[in-house]
């Protein structure tokens, strides 16, 4: 009886716990869209997402409030971090999963852990003292640039991607690769052609998340990447500043009133969808692995 | 007398500490059945995967001894082992094809061997497909993925896939054992029919289906060749106890 008491009263209290969790969640999620929508719906969607001028403060005449240079700045840092972790963390997956011996798959494991531990800020400072100065004394502008900001975000990403891609590798079944071996083929064949392949959905969804991961950054790349609310010209370099959403919101959010602190709320639900976009399609491919591979 | 193909001589393996097999010495005739028989963990596919150096895979393995295929020791420094698993094909224990259409597993190793052309990859897949009496099954479905296929035929299918690269030896490993009765009937018939082309060493736990298929069959006992000869008679005189206490099923 006393039991069966017991049992009711922890099944209470841990439903209790999931209920609050659910429900701040919940919460923020209608606070934001509370404070934002309005200013949406006076502006409208799609002024607010495509508009090219972001001036929240007019001195004279109205003031505007288009985010579109701002979602291409969260994009363009989020992309140009991709394109540098990618390759790098999946060279270093296949090395962690299928080459190194045991020591080093040991320590290069641990080591990183220890960059997802380094705090955003950290690497911020880091790229601001070195990065930036390096980028303007190497590559022109004036350095805090997307370059930048793509940088230490990848350095950001990469731990991510890379031990989430060596999971999908090592989940690979070793039947696949023996029947690969077993037929003359080389180890680097076996990883390209049944491997690799294999994994794909994994390393697929690990990119998106870490897509994901990267867009929602704020601290590190705010610190590097210039926040200037203007598209690069011309739009494909790489050495000029821009302001991704997530800054927007960090530099202007401790002196915004009225429609203004309102429009970054709605930056912010822009954001939220984007990044929310993000995981659900991650979680949508990891699904459909499980639908093919039995 | 035959022509040997496969020949091991005092073959020794060792996993770190474990003494795995121990002074192995067999012959095993071209183009003939050869059954490897005995209790589970008694090196059996241990031993089939020394021949071609499938055990290279696993960490603290070490090879002594002598392991001729054609009258050169596989274990040789200057073999290239990729070109020796061309040679020696191998069918494992669990179907294993690759997530990939039945086609694109055939071709998978004429294509990873230098075959481009199309019209000749497809002649070599239906011939594969056909020698492996699957061709009538799948025939229409050669663009559907092989995990689709029942356990039996993905089995056939990777004997197919096997035999595309075109080899002197396969070895089958338990083919079998995660079969039903009349997949394992057709495999039968298979290695019965395959055998006029190749040489081929089966290991299995079936003594019925060792009967049935080998022309000579080794008995292996915790790492040692107890006795080896032809099938019939070391299924009706074995002229060691213990081969005939297993064979009988009184252990294993």
């Amino acid at each position: 009886m006393l039991a069966k008491t017991r049992e009711k009263i922890i099944e209470t209290v841990l439903f209790l716990s999931a209920a609050t969790a659910i429900t701040i969640v919940l919460l923020i999620l209608i606070f934001l869209l509370k404070e934002g929508l309005p200013i949406l719906m006076k502006v409208g969607v799609i002024d607010f997402c495509l508009g090219m001028t972001w001036n929240p403060i007019a001195i004279a005449g109205e003031p505007e409030y288009g985010i579109f240079p701002m979602i291409m700045g969260s994009i363009y840092v989020a992309i140009g971090s991709l394109i540098l972790a990618v390759p790098l963390g999946l060279a270093c997956a296949v090395f962690l999963a299928e080459i190194a011996p045991a020591w080093a798959r040991f320590s290069l494991k641990h080591a990183i852990e220890l960059l997802v531990g380094i705090p955003s800020v950290v690497l911020g400072f880091v790229g601001l003292v070195l990065l930036v100065p390096f980028v303007r004394d190497h590559f022109g502008g004036c350095g805090f640039s997307i370059l930048a900001g793509s940088i230490v975000l990848a350095v950001m990403a990469l731990p991510r991607i890379i031990s989430v891609s060596d999971d999908a590798i090592r989940s690979v079944p070793r039947a696949y690769k023996e029947a690969s071996l077993a037929l003359g083929a080389t180890h680097w064949y076996t990883i390209k052609k049944v491997i690799l392949p294999s994994a794909r959905s994994g390393i697929i969804a690990a990119v998106i998340l870490a897509m994901g991961n990267s867009i929602g950054e704020t601290m590190a790349v705010l610190m590097v990447v210039g926040s200037v609310a203007c598209l690069p010209s011309p739009l494909y370099d790489v050495l000029d500043p821009v302001r991704p959403m997530t800054s927007n919101i960090a530099i202007e959010m401790s002196y915004a009133t009225g429609d203004h602190a309102q429009a970054l709320f709605a930056t912010g639900i822009v954001l939220f969808v984007m990044v929310g976009m993000m995981t659900w399609l991650s979680h949508k491919v990891l699904k459909s692995k499980m639908g093919t591979a039995r | 007398m035959d022509e040997i193909e496969i020949e091991s001589r005092s073959l020794n393996l060792w996993y770190e500490s474990v003494h795995a097999l121990k002074n192995v010495t067999l012959s095993m005739p071209k183009k003939k059945v050869t059954a490897v028989i005995g209790p589970s963990g008694c090196g059996k596919s241990t031993f089939i995967r020394c021949i071609n150096r499938m055990n290279d895979l696993i960490k603290g393995c070490r090879v002594e001894g002598e392991l001729l295929f054609e009258g050169r020791n596989v274990y040789d420094r200057d073999i290239d082992v990729v070109s020796l698993r061309k040679r020696i094909g191998m069918v494992f224990q669990k179907p294993n094809p690759f997530p990939m259409s039945v086609y694109d597993n055939v071709a998978y190793g004429p294509r990873l061997h230098g075959t481009r052309s199309s019209g000749e990859l497809d002649k070599i897949v239906e011939e594969s497909l056909k020698s492996s009496a699957l061709w009538n099954e799948v025939a229409d479905v050669l663009n559907r993925s092989a995990l689709d296929l029942s356990g039996g035929q993905q089995q056939r299918l990777c004997i197919a896939r096997t035999l595309a690269v075109n080899p002197d030896v396969i070895l089958f490993d338990e083919p079998c054992s995660a079969l039903d009765p009349i997949s394992t009937a057709k495999i039968e018939d298979l290695i019965n029919t395959l055998v006029h082309d190749y040489t081929i060493i089966i290991v299995t736990h079936n003594m019925q289906q060792a009967a049935r298929v080998s022309d000579f069959t080794a008995f292996f006992l915790l790492g040692e060749v107890i006795e080896f000869g032809k099938t019939k008679q070391i299924f009706e005189m074995p002229e060691k106890k213990s081969t005939e206490d297993y064979i009988t099923g009184r252990f294993g």
